[in-house]
């Protein structure tokens, strides 16, 4: 299929600047998701990469050649759009037919490629069926099969399952990231909802404010979070915050105490010169176990219990009113207005300085950059 | 008898039990719609079959079918047929035509676009006499106006239209005012497509031409359908600017069968054979009603 590579991209609408120089290099058959909150420039700049949005400096390449310059359609990409814009007046067989035709693919090889993709996306037997007929799923599919017949060298997807319903959108995940390992192309894929990033992603991009703040891979991201906002936006439910500051540190560990009192031992390097320093420690709710301990240990009351069937999630607060979320597996018999003790493991926890910048953590895994 | 009039009035009864209230309310506006419609379509149908000439009141009494046979044996009532579609054709064909072109056009930003709109509108908020005084005096004078002044500025001789083209001019001024109605139409149309789909096709390939022919009219096809038909139902009975510009002139060659109507009952006092002309221009009025009805309901549909 086809690379792609941003060297610092910008974009500047009349003074305010929405992309603020990116660089990112996305490999052959790499299924890439531009993940950040809305406002981010996500969806600017995937439009920026199919030639809707005009670049204000830096170059695009595409398999190595500059295309800034080039129309969209000679980019050889194919985009699925939000609200799928499919042409409301052409029936299914029409719409996907539409693309090869201005291409002035002869008649023959249109009509094999479009039953081989319809096909492929179950849609054989809507083929004389307007976009008015179709349910949300079916219109979907029928957007991707107009991307896929054409056969482009990447795929681009703006928020393709948000207008869809809770379960059809897992369905929907399932079925591109299988039809992704089938056609092996190279996608970019933009989302606000961090699930579908991580489930679907080979390589997760974040944007903030226009700005790249982290890229790696879903567990990269997950596990080393560079920054508070990366670790904030990463995870569900989101990891827990508590203020703290520095009050030893040594090549393995760094000792940080609570604004409650407590002290936390955590698997962190090189943070000497932080000592009374004030930081913030940044532990997950799944990650947090429940049970008297010697090290580590922390308590607080029980606000709240969110039972979901596999796994519970206690609203505690804590005696310094920070509240915390935390997860555990089952109903554990914790009910609200209960006292629970409970531990942060020392490898386990994050911390970040007063700039929101991770400090170099100490565990197994892959390290972030 | 008896056991016809007691079921009669059993029926009659139970009409009045189960409606009496609804037909209580109904009845203020069908008296209306009589009163406004059934009773000068009566009207008319009857003096088209009389002999009734305001200039001759010695001839009356019953004509049979005499204001038929001689109205459409008349060869000004042909001329008048054909001077009334080619009225109502040639208005829609360039109102809709340029209407579309402009809709597109008025939907690109430019500088001044709002002012642009505001002045591409306004023809249709000048009503017909005045519009048409304008262009007959104002514009197209061959003295005084501005295209003949604007001609000899140049060292031409100005043509003058209404006395060369009668029937083209009349044409043109109404399509003047039509196509502003066709724009605002329209172009409310055009700002409704969807700008994914626009950018949709872009990535398919599709230039400026074949968005045009592929989507952007499509998209339209249903308020072109509209256009249509309100246009035709006013197009159909133009008088305003005949009237004012050539009065039906030179001879009949800018008479339409509105116009026609009124020269005979008004011009010639011959009541019967207007009414006569009348009734045929319901008739017409209808066929042309009936198909545009079929092909917007199919358009409506979807």
């Amino acid at each position: 299929m086809a690379t792609v590579e941003l060297k610092n991209i910008r974009k500047t609408y009349t003074s305010e600047e929405i992309i603020k120089g990116v660089d990112l290099s996305i490999e052959s058959k790499e299924f890439v998701v531009f993940v950040g909150p809305s406002g981010c420039g996500k969806s600017t700049l995937l439009r920026m990469i199919a030639g809707l949005e005009d670049i204000s400096s830096g170059d695009l390449l595409i398999d190595g050649r500059r295309v800034n310059d080039l129309a969209p359609a000679e980019r050889g990409l194919a985009m699925v759009f939000q609200s799928y814009a499919l042409y409301p007046h052409m029936n299914v067989y029409q719409n996907m037919e539409f693309g090869l035709k201005l291409a002035k693919t002869p008649e023959a090889e249109r009509r094999e490629k479009i039953l081989a993709v319809a096909q492929t996306l179950q849609l054989e037997n809507y083929l004389k069926h307007k976009p008015g007929q179709l349910s949300g799923g079916q219109r979907q599919r029928v957007a991707i099969g107009r991307a896929i017949v054409r056969n482009p060298k990447v795929f681009l997807f703006d928020e393709p399952l948000s207008n869809l319903d809770a379960s059809l959108r897992g369905q929907m995940r399932v079925e591109l990231a299988t039809l992704h390992r089938r056609l092996g192309a190279t996608t970019i894929y933009v989302t606000h909802d961090q699930i579908e990033a991580m489930t679907m992603a080979d390589k997760i991009v974040v944007l903030q404010k226009g700005i790249v703040e982290q890229v790696g891979s879903p567990l990269e991201l997950y596990d080393h979070p560079r920054n508070l906002f990366v670790a904030k936006f990463i995870g569900s439910p989101p990891m827990n915050f508590l203020p703290g500051t520095v009050i030893a540190a040594s090549e393995e560990q760094v000792r940080v105490r609570l604004a409650s009192g407590q002290e936390i031992a955590v698997a962190a390097g090189s943070a000497q010169d932080l000592v009374g320093a004030g930081v913030t420690l940044g532990v997950r709710p799944e990650h947090i176990r429940l049970g008297d301990s010697v090290e580590n240990r922390g308590s607080g009351q029980v606000e709240l219990v969110e039972y979901l069937g596999s796994a519970a999630h206690l609203h505690v607060r804590m005696q310094d009113g920070a509240l915390l979320v935390i997860q555990t597996e089952g109903g554990v018999g914790v009910h609200a207005d209960d006292a629970v003790t409970f531990s942060f493991p020392a490898e386990r926890c994050h911390l970040f300085n007063s700039e929101g910048v991770a400090l170099h953590r100490r565990s197994s895994g892959r390290m972030a950059a | 008898m008896s056991a016809v009039t007691t079921a009669s009035q059993h029926h009659r009864k139970a009409a009045i039990g189960a409606g009496a209230s609804g037909a209580l309310m109904l009845a203020p506006a069908v008296f209306v719609l009589l009163v406004w419609s059934v009773v000068p379509l009566v009207l008319t149908l009857w003096y088209s079959f009389q002999n009734y000439n305001l200039v001759d009141p010695t001839l009356h009494g019953f004509a049979g079918v005499n204001n038929y046979w001689y109205l459409l044996s008349d060869p000004d009532f042909l001329q008048s047929l054909l001077n009334t579609a080619i009225l109502v054709i040639g208005v829609l064909v360039i109102s809709v035509g340029g209407g579309t072109l402009l809709a597109v056009l008025y939907d690109q930003e430019f500088v001044g676009r709002g002012v642009a709109r505001v002045l591409v509108i306004s023809p249709f908020f000048v009503m017909p006499t005045v519009s048409a005084l304008l262009w007959k005096n104002l514009m197209l004078h061959p003295i005084y106006g501005v295209y003949s002044w604007m001609m000899r500025a140049v060292g031409l001789t100005p043509i003058d239209w209404l006395q060369r083209f009668p029937m083209l001019t009349v044409m043109m001024i109404v399509a003047w005012e039509w196509l502003p109605f066709a724009v605002l139409i329209l172009l409310t149309a055009v700002q409704s497509l969807d700008a994914e789909q626009k950018e949709a096709a872009l990535l398919d390939g599709a230039g400026p031409v074949a968005r045009f022919f592929h989507i952007v009219l499509p998209h339209l096809s249903r308020a072109i359908a509209v256009v249509v038909m309100i246009e035709t139902i006013y197009l159909l009975t133009i008088f305003a600017e005949i009237m004012v510009t050539t009065a039906g002139g030179p001879g009949v060659a800018s008479t339409n069968l509105a116009y026609l109507i009124y020269s005979r009952a008004l011009l010639q006092f011959d009541v019967g054979g207007a009414s006569a002309g009348g009734v045929i221009a319901i008739v017409i009025a209808n066929i042309a009603a009936a198909f545009l009805v079929r092909a917007v309901a199919r358009h409506l549909e979807v």
